[in-house]
């Protein structure tokens, strides 16, 4: 959960400024505090290289095309990259169990939504194996999926096919949740208790400094520009 | 009535109602609502339930949150749940710590699992469906194993098809008839001896030898129908090949089984023979060269047939008979032609009720038969299958197996990946054992 205020925070700082130092600020020190995260660098390499790419054409674009010229560019494109990253190290390092959890606990979210949720999401690389296996399938059984046509009317017609394999399994692994006392009424309680600890508020407190930090050195800076302020 | 340490097996023919019993006993009838009851059901404390698939019943990423699971449902203190935990999973045998990814286990190792969490509930009996149906035989040896020490003194009613397997974990038989109503009730050896031929008539599979192949007529003229040269194949996005450098010729009249462990290739060779998958290397040819994987799918249907492991993945209309007209009419025949031969088949798989019923509400052996009809309705040349015999009753069983055998003697090329070692002896010519993607 400090995961997620933190990252808001973070976000909140990059909306609400468009000149290139805050992003930059926000960006170098993200990268710094990479080897805390446990988060591989190749890993997350992998996973930004798309966000780089993203990021680098809408900044060149800009600087070609945009009313702030070189400087507009370089702000738009390192405050997209600056949002990414964080999202990222957010999204990485939260386990969904984890998030499940804490929803339930400290934000009081419903645990049948949530245990549910998570529940369905562990069916998901079935699906993918399932849709793959009806695609040979569909074949084996002569039909050609070469033609635009024929290829969407073969989606619609494997959808279809998945959907009955998907409501099936989902009805027997909610009675599998059912004949294991889920949602029944009684007061759940919860195995792996999170008071948010000491860690997490460091977090959360090291996140909203380097938020309200890098928009201070800005504003020291003279170079801080407000969203709406131009 | 079933006293309190006594570990029950419960047969009966596909759709007598043993699951729904076991349900009943679960107490998950009443909230499901659907349908009629009649009578009464008591049950001394609580029920622990496992059930026959294993990717539909474990809930958490981590094993040892999936087994906590059933435990914060309860309102179990959290200082009570983990010891309980790491008690259940020992009891199982389960091999790893608690942050084992429950996505990475097999499906043996999963079965273990929903064990443990049935156990961490200490009900007072323990409710089995079919609790290795869909396991390979390694995974269902695993379960069995967790099964002898667990059951050891505990209450349990068991549902089970494959009854040799069953018969050191239980010490008394119930069989209902497939309208209702027990017909046999005693100690294992009674009840076979009283009902044995009866329950295998019904398609259960009692102790004893399975049902034989029939005997093969005339010799076959062992011409090549299907040549697979050097094949190897990667899965988009893995590093390691699936197979390598694997050959296999299939040739009329002859039948060559793929075996292996799980995850051994036998599938995916079975996709590339079928021409379905492209090879990353090397070719699947029919008998004029043509390579199977670049034909279109309706000149393929006629050369190769291919049945998958689930019926439903190959099911693509809303009837039967429409399933059996569906290739002939892509493959060019007239409309009256692939009426002819659909009328024939269904004839011949004892499906000629069934003409006009949805292919998905069809029995699981019944589905079998017409999966394995669809392929022959074009009248391929080769036909391969996967796990044909794959959690069928004895009965369905022995109508693949006679299926299978009339192909071969009509002269058809026969190929088929198994872990069932009765259908490889029944039936194999040439046994292709893969290990880790390559042959042995």
């Amino acid at each position: 959960m400090a995961k997620l205020g933190g990252a808001a925070a973070l976000f909140l700082a990059l909306f609400l400024a468009i000149d290139p130092v805050t992003p930059a600020i926000i960006l170098i020190v993200l990268l710094a505090a990479l080897p805390a995260s446990g988060l591989a660098p190749r890993a997350l390499l992998t996973r930004a290289a798309p966000l780089a790419l993203a990021a680098a054409s809408i900044a060149l674009f800009n600087m070609l095309f945009g009313d702030g010229g070189i400087a507009g560019g370089i702000a738009v494109g390192l405050r997209l990259l600056a949002i990414g990253v964080a999202g990222l190290l957010s999204l990485a390092t939260i386990d969904p169990t984890d998030l499940a959890d804490a929803l339930i606990e400290h934000v009081g979210a419903p645990p049948r939504f949530a245990i549910g949720t998570l529940a369905a999401f562990r069916l998901l690389p079935i699906f993918a194996h399932e849709w793959q296996t009806i695609g040979l399938a569909r074949r084996a059984r002569g039909i050609d999926e070469s033609s635009l046509g024929d290829r969407l009317r073969g989606f619609a017609e494997r959808t279809l096919a998945l959907l009955v394999g998907a409501i099936r399994r989902a009805a027997r692994l909610a009675t599998a949740m059912d004949a294991r006392g889920f949602d029944s009424g009684l007061p759940r309680t919860c195995a792996r208790p999170r008071a948010l600890r000491a860690g997490d508020r460091a977090w959360l407190a090291c996140a909203i400094l380097l938020a309200s930090g890098a928009t201070a050195v800005s504003v020291a800076l003279g170079t801080w520009r407000f969203v709406l302020g131009q | 009535m079933i006293e309190h340490g006594e570990r029950v097996l419960l047969l009966g023919p596909s759709g007598s109602g043993k699951s729904t019993l076991l349900a009943a006993m679960a107490g998950l009838l009443a909230r499901s609502g659907a349908g009629e009851a009649e009578g009464t059901l008591q049950l001394d404390g609580t029920a622990g339930v496992v059930f026959q698939d294993p990717e539909s019943q474990l809930v958490l990423a981590r094993a040892g949150d999936d087994v906590a699971f059933g435990l914060e449902n309860t309102g179990i203190p959290a200082s009570e749940i983990w010891s309980r935990v790491d008690t259940a999973l020992s009891a199982v045998g389960f091999p790893y710590g608690r942050d084992r990814s429950t996505a990475a286990l097999s499906g043996g190792e999963k079965q273990r699992l929903a064990i443990a969490g049935a156990l961490a509930l200490r009900p007072n009996v323990l409710l089995l469906d079919e609790p290795t149906a869909n396991l390979d035989p390694l995974g269902a040896q695993l379960v069995r194993g967790a099964l002898r020490r667990v059951l050891a003194n505990r209450t349990c009613v068991m549902v089970e098809h494959r009854i040799a397997e069953a018969l050191d974990l239980i010490d008394r038989v119930v069989v209902i008839a497939a309208g209702g109503g027990v017909i046999a009730d005693g100690t294992p050896e009674r009840v076979f001896r009283e009902q044995g031929t009866a329950l295998a008539a019904a398609g259960i599979w009692v102790p004893g030898p399975p049902p034989v192949a029939p005997p093969r007529r005339g010799a076959p003229s062992n011409a090549i129908v299907v040549e697979a040269r050097d094949l190897t194949f990667a899965y988009p996005g893995s590093t390691v090949s699936a197979l390598t450098g694997v050959s296999v010729i299939l040739r009329s009249g002859r039948t060559v089984a793929l075996v292996g462990a799980n995850g051994s290739g036998k599938s995916t060779l079975a996709l590339l023979i079928g021409g379905l998958l492209r090879p990353s290397r090397g070719a699947v040819r029919d008998a004029g060269g043509a390579d199977l994987a670049r034909l279109r799918a309706r000149a393929l249907i006629l050369r190769v047939g291919s049945v998958f492991q689930d019926p439903e993945h190959q099911f693509v209309t809303g009837r039967v008979v429409d399933e059996l007209t569906i290739g002939p009419l892509r493959a060019g025949r007239a409309p009256l032609e692939a009426r002819r031969l659909a009328n024939d088949l269904l004839e011949r798989m004892g499906l000629a009720a069934l003409g006009a019923a949805n292919p998905f509400t069809l029995s699981g052996g019944e589905k079998r038969r017409l999966s394995v009809a669809t392929a022959l309705a074009t009248a391929p040349g080769a036909l391969i299958l996967d796990e044909p015999t794959f959690a069928q009753d004895r009965r369905t069983y022995g109508e693949i197996l006679a299926l299978l055998a009339d192909f071969r003697d009509r002269g058809g090329a026969l190929c088929f990946a198994s872990h069932d070692p009765f259908l490889v002896d029944a039936l194999a010519d040439e046994r292709l054992t893969l290990l880790a993607g390559r042959t042995q």
